[in-house]
């Protein structure tokens, strides 16, 4: 029997983000579509940056995930549009940034709050920071640097 | 029209992935860890989008090369980025005036290919205009923060803009190629994109107070593979190396 695709999804949903491994596949919106095609179960995925070194890891990751739970064809599609956005962050995944330390994207184009201390006094240090999707600022209050996951 | 379209798809992605080399170069020597790790990550951006524009290029000419075939198995002459992606990096502030000269033209480039009349050619644009927002925003603030510096980084600023000035016209060159683009709808004629560089370069180059060059002479040949700097085939060696010494590795 096919297991559903909202039981798929739950799983794919335990597979954590190669490089913050706080928040799932799920949490950071590249996961667009599950779907059966038949006997074949097709996943679409869309890059974050085009340039991502996770990319071909996260693909490696749900195909082995789907693999576990004993899905036998399995085919990922690559989807370029619509382009990733981090409006696509899950309520949760944005929680969870924020406990681990990365302050969550904002329209604002800067983060809301410090993510260790809550102070708003923040300034920015780089527009790029340890991986593509990041920025680096630190807070005026606590004196401490952090990551920023930058809008996109 | 496919030919045209390859070649079209080359001269994207040739220019993405020789600068995207050019700019690794950097990787641990920049002059601090926040330079660095902004190099790399453009690096690591421009290196992806020349996966995308090489993946098309091969499939539009249908003989089953890849864009790894494309970027590793081609001499020199085959390629087909500007000459001013293949200039050497210099000291760190000509590193970043090349990249806002050509940031600056690839913005405006991929705003209009946004719009292809070819979806696979506009989904890239979608794709890669939003991390070319990120790097136009940064190496212009570089320019500025560096052109209104101190004495000598504004010396070094203005040095780097008359060596590479010259090299800008390129970008905004029109042959049959585009002619064929324009008039399928696919890419804009280059030569269109130029006001709207000026007046952007303009702004940028007054607050870092710096003079553009009156002359506009412009070096040429990279783009159609005529004749190109003896820059590239150096890259290329490094580049290539692996591929040519144990053809077909794989990571
Ligand atoms: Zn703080």
């Amino acid at each position: 029997m096919q297991p559903r695709v909202d039981e798929i999804w739950d799983w794919l949903d335990q597979v954590p983000d190669p490089e913050i491994p706080v928040i799932s596949l799920v949490d950071l919106g590249i996961i667009r579509d599950v779907e059966w095609q038949g006997d074949t179960l097709q996943v679409t995925v869309t890059p974050t940056y085009s340039g991502c070194p996770a990319t071909s890891v996260i693909n490696f990751e749900i195909e082995k995930a789907l693999r576990d739970h004993g899905i036998e064809k399995l085919e990922l599609k690559r989807q370029l549009s619509p382009a990733w956005t981090t409006d696509w962050l899950t309520e949760k995944g944005r929680e969870k940034l924020e406990d681990y330390g990365i302050a969550p994207p904002s329209p604002t184009k800067g983060p809301e709050r410090c993510p260790h201390c809550g102070g708003t006094h923040l300034e920015r240090i780089s527009e790029f920071g340890s991986t593509p999707c990041k920025a680096q600022w630190r807070c005026k209050d606590c004196l401490e640097p952090f990551d920023y996951f930058k809008c996109i | 029209m496919s030919a045209d379209l390859f070649e079209f798809l080359c001269r994207m992605g040739d220019n993405t992935l020789i600068l995207g080399h050019r700019v690794s170069e950097w990787c641990g020597h920049s002059p601090v860890l926040e330079e660095d790790i902004a190099l790399a990550n453009t690096a690591l951006d421009l290196i992806g989008q020349t996966q995308l524009w090489l993946g098309l290029a091969g499939e539009v000419e249908g003989q089953g090369r890849s864009a790894d075939d494309l970027a590793f198995l081609r001499d020199a002459w085959d390629f087909r980025n500007v000459l001013l992606v293949e200039l050497p990096n210099g000291d760190f502030g000509q590193t970043l005036m090349r990249q806002f000269l050509f940031d600056a033209w690839q913005e405006l480039m991929l705003g209009a290919l946004k719009e292809s009349s070819d979806a696979r050619v506009a989904e890239i644009a979608e794709k890669a205009s939003k991390e070319v927002a990120y790097h136009v925003e940064r190496s212009g603030d570089t320019v500025i923060g560096l052109g209104d510096g101190t004495e000598e980084s504004h010396q070094r600023m203005q040095a780097a803009l008359d060596y590479l000035y010259p090299y800008v016209g390129e970008m905004f060159e029109s042959d049959a190629v585009d002619a064929a683009m324009a008039k399928a709808g696919i890419a804009p004629d280059p030569a269109s994109l130029r006001d709207a560089y000026d007046a952007r370069l303009a702004q940028v180059m007054a607050e870092a107070t710096l003079s553009i060059p009156d002359d506009r002479f412009a070096h040429a040949g990279g783009r159609t593979g005529r004749m190109h700097t003896e820059h590239l085939g150096h890259i290329l060696s490094t580049m290539q190396w692996l591929q040519r010494a144990y053809p077909g590795a794989t990571w």
